[in-house]
């Protein structure tokens, strides 16, 4: 196993494009311990983090950019960031430890392509895009179009991604995440539940989004749930069809870290909560900050 | 602290200095058992079985001999046939578990390892042996096992405790019975009567250093070995059993050890590492990964446990009938024995019946686990008693005060309790702030107590007192939980010295006299008590010293604070400096040493009171405070026995919520990492609160009681009764996870 180091995007895809089996890697906690357990090791292991753009949290005013392969500890102690997307920060926040999370990037924990990542659901409510870099230049995908199965991605063995775009967070609106673990930290989410809504004037919901992470193949969105709150304020009745539309919108396994039984009945119960904490969250955001 | 007891003034016994092996700890000097590299060394990896239940057809070694690197692969035929010897049967379990011969009993069974110049070659030959399996059926659990017909994992077991003996063999090892007075009239007496069935699964000691083993064979047939274990004159009697050679040709050095809560007390890889080290030459070294360290090693039993009680109006327990069935695991020795007399041993009960089975299962042998047995049945008997105090709406302290056994009680398991302090320990919960603290929404309180024996055993001190007056402190008795500086406390108070001009030691097989295990809480009681007597016939020599020098009779010579003194002051006062620095010329080097068989266990009792808060939409419960009393005779180092008293507690919080073995239909353990076996982390627990009794075990110099064991009896019920008080259902079995809840709320609702 060779280990490289490139220090552009271009050398990255040319490294990338020369060698049959080589793969990226940004904070390495999915990629050793994979290895570790006797995952075939790739010829090749090409390490993201000396490309500058790939570590860089930014905000032009209009939009973020977060590299790819950007520790998500930048995330969580960045006020400003953590700030506008409270839930997503939390997400990221969420993940393992503070150990890992000096390494861990939002790039990994999507392309690792675990049902369980913490932070894609929260990427997907807020609408995260990525920039995707490959021999022939790049191309833009959502964040929720990367994922096609447990550990398979639409990118192709040549591609990574380079940044994440995030637009800025609307006025009256708020983002939330929540997981279920049996302990409190370092564990894998048994249910994850991310829900954004923006506000109307009259303090209706004019927008919401729901994503459910752990309870299917990929991050499922549930979009009964979110014409549910569409026009609503959230009481008691709808909330309970958004729970209901939750577990519905669930296609779990059973396995050691939950039945299917408890990841519906759960899945319903985050996705409440989260879009409770949500509408707190868009209720104090009124445009000035 | 509640001390009940007047201090008599120590000095040292009862403070809280440094411990004198925490520098070499947090600088990441101490050598634990994987530190140790030798010249030439070679690396092993073992071969274990993939099925839960297989017969060996054939092992084909060519392939893996004949790889790069490789200097040795050994298999069960490698080693003595004990059964063909005519050796004792639990000798031949021993050495088979070691390495299986002709069957593999459980995933993870030995079947042969390799040496080789390197990890990586070890690994890759491990993976080229070549093992022939006929799989055969498996049973996986008590139920399993017991039932009809089931598949025999030893086709000639017989059970024992029956009477006459059943001409069938079965899986069933043995059965235990303890009976007293008359069940029929003593539920006729009751006013109300409970009866519920519980179930808990295996589960794992949990100690965070792996199993590790170095040995260097000599030509001349002595080896020596170096490993992390809770007793290596144990390891050296088990080894040296099932590699066939007398215990004298093997030396055993204790390395540091990172915990060992029971499952250090057997042997695994030190047999495996000599023969390896003897057929190549050259040391060799055998380290385990978490997951051989979960499929191979520990645990302790799962168990189905029924528990029939009843109650008179004013508390009364008027009869107890308790049925229990304990794993073994693949050979017989489930702590079931220990379990029938602890399940009801904190209580004054007239009538009851215990009844116990010990059952072999394809699962791995379970190794003793801080008090082996009676943490499952006190889960049971404990979550009765809650629910009995409930229906006649008694306090859960009041119904336990009832009945709690006291000096003179009869003890369930037969002999009358000396001084013991349970009572003490209902009384100091009772008098804590946390027994009115206020509940939340959500929250609830449980109460549970537990018993455990302790043990005594046998051990051995050296006390060599050095030339300037500073003392060396020698036992065999690893230290997994403060031992040394519990030596050093009472050897400073006995010779009257600073703790810091102690220096205890743990010295290896050959420097030593012999120490059992250290287990059973025993150290501080039995190898603390020959720490004193050595140290007592130190002062009786010393006396004698200062009598020549001042030429008067050795009454006339007292030794108070660290100085002979004349008892008129007729003579200036000798320290021990002062005799030791002349020691040449009063009759040599000063040094003594002393052997016992313990002269007496003090029992330990210890009552807890555990608030959770349950989430009713995710059955995730949430333990808010804790509170743990417990006796322990004499708290020598209060640190390490709340130490002690807050491990225990911790453990048996992860037990109560989310430890648990998951096999799959196939017998495969699925769960062999800390990821997905969910101990707790720190982040999971409040503080937990300590309130240590110490009513003085008259066996002992100072008072002790073990204190290592009996904090992880209760805590599954005082969970379990926490979480009943919070959300009004009954939890049955154990682990209580976010998804039992659920359903049991669920069930409640519907
Ligand atoms: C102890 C521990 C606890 C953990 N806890 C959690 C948790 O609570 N929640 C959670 O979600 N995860 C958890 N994880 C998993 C892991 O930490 C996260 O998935 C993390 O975000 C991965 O990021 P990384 O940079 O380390 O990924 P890496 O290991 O570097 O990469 C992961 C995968 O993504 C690919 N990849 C990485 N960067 C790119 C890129 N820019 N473009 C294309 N492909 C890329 C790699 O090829 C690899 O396949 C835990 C891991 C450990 C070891």
């Amino acid at each position: 196993m060779k280990y490289v180091a490139p220090s552009s995007v271009e050398e990255a895809a040319s490294l990338l494009s020369s060698s049959p089996s080589a793969q990226v890697f940004a904070g390495a906690t999915d990629v050793v311990p994979q290895i570790r357990a006797g995952r075939p090791a790739p010829d090749v292991l090409v390490d993201l983090k000396k490309i500058k753009e790939l570590v860089a949290l930014n905000s032009d005013g209009d939009k973020w950019t977060v590299g790819a392969a950007t520790p998500t500890a930048y995330l969580t102690e960045d006020d400003a960031f953590s700030h506008e997307f409270p839930g997503l920060a939390e997400a990221a926040g969420l993940i393992g430890s503070d150990q890992i999370q000096n390494r861990s990037s939002l790039g990994g924990n999507l392309c690792n392509a675990s049902p369980a990542a913490d932070s894609v659901p929260a990427m997907v409510v807020n609408g995260v895009r990525a920039v995707v870099a490959g021999p022939n230049g790049t191309r833009v995908l959502d964040v929720s179009e990367v994922v096609t199965g447990p550990g398979q991605t639409a990118l192709d063995d040549d591609e990574f991604i380079v940044e994440f775009e995030i637009d800025k967070m609307p006025s009256r609106s708020g983002d939330a995440y929540l997981r279920m673990i049996p302990r409190t930290e370092m564990d894998i989410a048994v249910v994850g539940a991310g829900a954004r809504v923006t506000l109307a004037d009259d303090g209706s919901i004019e927008q919401a989004v729901l994503a459910l992470g752990a309870v299917a193949p990929t991050v499922v969105r549930i979009p009964d749930a979110e014409q549910a709150l569409v026009g609503s304020t959230a009481d008691e009745e709808t909330l309970n069809a958004v729970a209901a539309a939750a577990s519905e919108a669930c296609d779990p396994i059973d396995d050691k870290r939950g039945t299917v039984e408890y990841r519906k009945q759960v899945a319903g119960v985050l996705a409440k909560r989260a879009v409770v904490i949500a509408i707190e969250r868009a209720e104090q955001r009124n445009g000035t900050n | 602290m509640a001390i009940t007891e007047e201090n008599p003034g120590y000095k040292w016994v009862g403070t809280r200095p440094i411990r004198p092996d925490g520098l070499e700890k947090v600088t990441g000097k101490a050598r634990f058992g994987a530190d140790l590299v030798l010249p030439g060394m070679l690396y092993g990896k073992v071969v274990r079985s993939p099925h839960a239940h297989a017969r060996i057809v054939s092992i084909d070694t060519s392939a893996a001999e004949s790889m790069e690197g490789v200097k040795a692969v050994i298999t069960g035929a490698d080693f003595p046939d004990l059964a063909a010897n005519g050796a004792h049967p639990s000798d031949i379990d021993v050495a088979n578990n070691a390495i299986a011969r002709d069957k593999v009993l459980y995933e993870g069974h030995v079947v042969a390892a390799v040496a080789a110049i390197t990890r990586e070659q070890a690994e890759a030959a491990a993976k080229a042996v070549a093992v022939t399996y006929e799989v055969l059926p498996h049973v996986l659990t008590v139920d399993e096992a017991m039932a009809d017909n089931a598949p025999l994992l030893h086709e000639a077991m017989i059970t024992k405790g029956v009477d006459p003996a059943p001409e069938e063999p079965s899986n069933i090892a043995s059965k235990i019975l303890h009976e007293r007075g008359d069940l029929d009239q003593g539920f006729g007496e009751a006013d109300a009567v409970v009866e519920r069935e519980f179930s808990t699964k295996p589960v794992h000691q949990g100690y965070i250093e792996p199993h590790a083993a170095v040995a260097d064979a000599n030509s001349d047939g002595r080896a020596h070995i170096w490993c992390s274990s809770q007793g290596h004159f144990q390891m050296r009697a088990y080894t040296a059993t099932v590699l066939g050679v007398s215990p004298g040709t093997l030396k055993v050095t204790a390395a540091e050890i990172g915990g060992g809560f029971g499952g250090k007390t057997v042997i695994y890889l030190e047999p495996l590492a000599v023969r390896l080290s003897q057929r190549a030459g050259r040391p060799v070294k055998l380290v385990m990964d978490r997951d051989e360290v979960f499929r191979a090693t520990g645990p302790t039993s799962g168990t189905r446990i029924k528990v029939k009680m009843g109650v008179s109006k004013d508390g009364k327990i008027t009869a107890a009938e308790v049925w229990m069935a304990y794993e073994a695991g693949a050979y017989a020795g489930s702590p079931v024995g220990a379990a029938g007399m602890t399940a009801i041993a904190c209580y004054d009960i007239p009538n009851f019946v215990v009844e116990g089975y010990d059952v072999v299962c394809n699962k791995p042998r379970v190794a003793a686990y801080r008090a082996p047995g009676a943490p499952m049945a006190a889960f049971a008997v404990e979550s009765v008693l809650d629910e009995l105090a409930r229906n006649i709406e008694m306090d859960p302290i009041d119904i336990r005060l009832a009945n709690a056994a006291v000096e003179g009680t009869q003890a369930s398991y037969g002999p009358k309790f000396p001084r013991i302090g349970f009572v003490e320990t209902l009384e100091a919960i009772k008098e804590h702030p946390n027994y009115t603290a206020e509940l939340g929404p959500n929250q609830g309180r449980g109460v549970a107590a537990g018993f455990w024996f302790n043990a005594g055993m046998m051990s051995s001190a050296t006390v060599h007192v050095n030339e300037n007056g500073t003392a060396t402190v020698v036992t065999g008795s690893p230290d997994i939980g403060g031992s040394r500086q519990s030596m050093a406390l009472m050897a400073a108070e006995e010779l009257g010295i600073p703790y810091e001009s102690i220096k205890p030691v743990v010295a290896d097989t050959e420097t030593v006299g012999f120490n059992d295990v250290t287990g059973g809480s025993r150290v501080t009681l039995a190898t603390g008590a020959a720490v004193v007597d050595a140290c007592r016939l130190i002062v009786e020599d010393l006396r004698g010293r200062a009598a020549k020098t001042w030429d008067v009779e050795v009454d006339q010579v007292e030794w108070v604070d660290g100085q002979a003194q004349h008892v008129d002051g007729a003579q200036p006062p000798l320290s021990l400096n002062d005799l030791a620095a002349k020691s040449g010329r009063t009759g040599g080097p000063i040094s003594a040493n002393a052997s016992l068989n313990s002269r007496g266990v003090g029992a330990g009792f210890s009552t807890q009171l555990c608030d959770v808060e349950v989430d009713p939409e995710t059955g995730v419960t949430r333990v808010v405070r804790y509170l743990t009393a417990q006796d322990a005779g004499r708290a020598i180092s209060p640190d390490y026995v709340e130490g002690q008293m807050q491990g225990g507690v911790v453990q048996g919080i992860g037990w109560a919520l989310n430890e648990e073995y998951i096999h799959d239909t196939e017998g495969v353990m699925e769960n062999p990492s800390f990821l997905d076996y969910r101990m707790p982390v720190a982040s999971d627990l409040p503080m937990i609160d300590c309130a240590i009794v110490e009513v003085p075990n008259p066996a002992h110099p100072y008072g002790v009681r073990g204190v290592g064991e009996v904090g992880i009896v209760p805590p599954m019920a005082a969970v379990g009764n926490a979480i009943h008080d919070a959300v009004d259902v009954r939890m049955t079995e154990l682990p209580m996870s976010p998804i039992k809840v659920l359903e049991a709320l669920n069930e409640n609702d519907g």
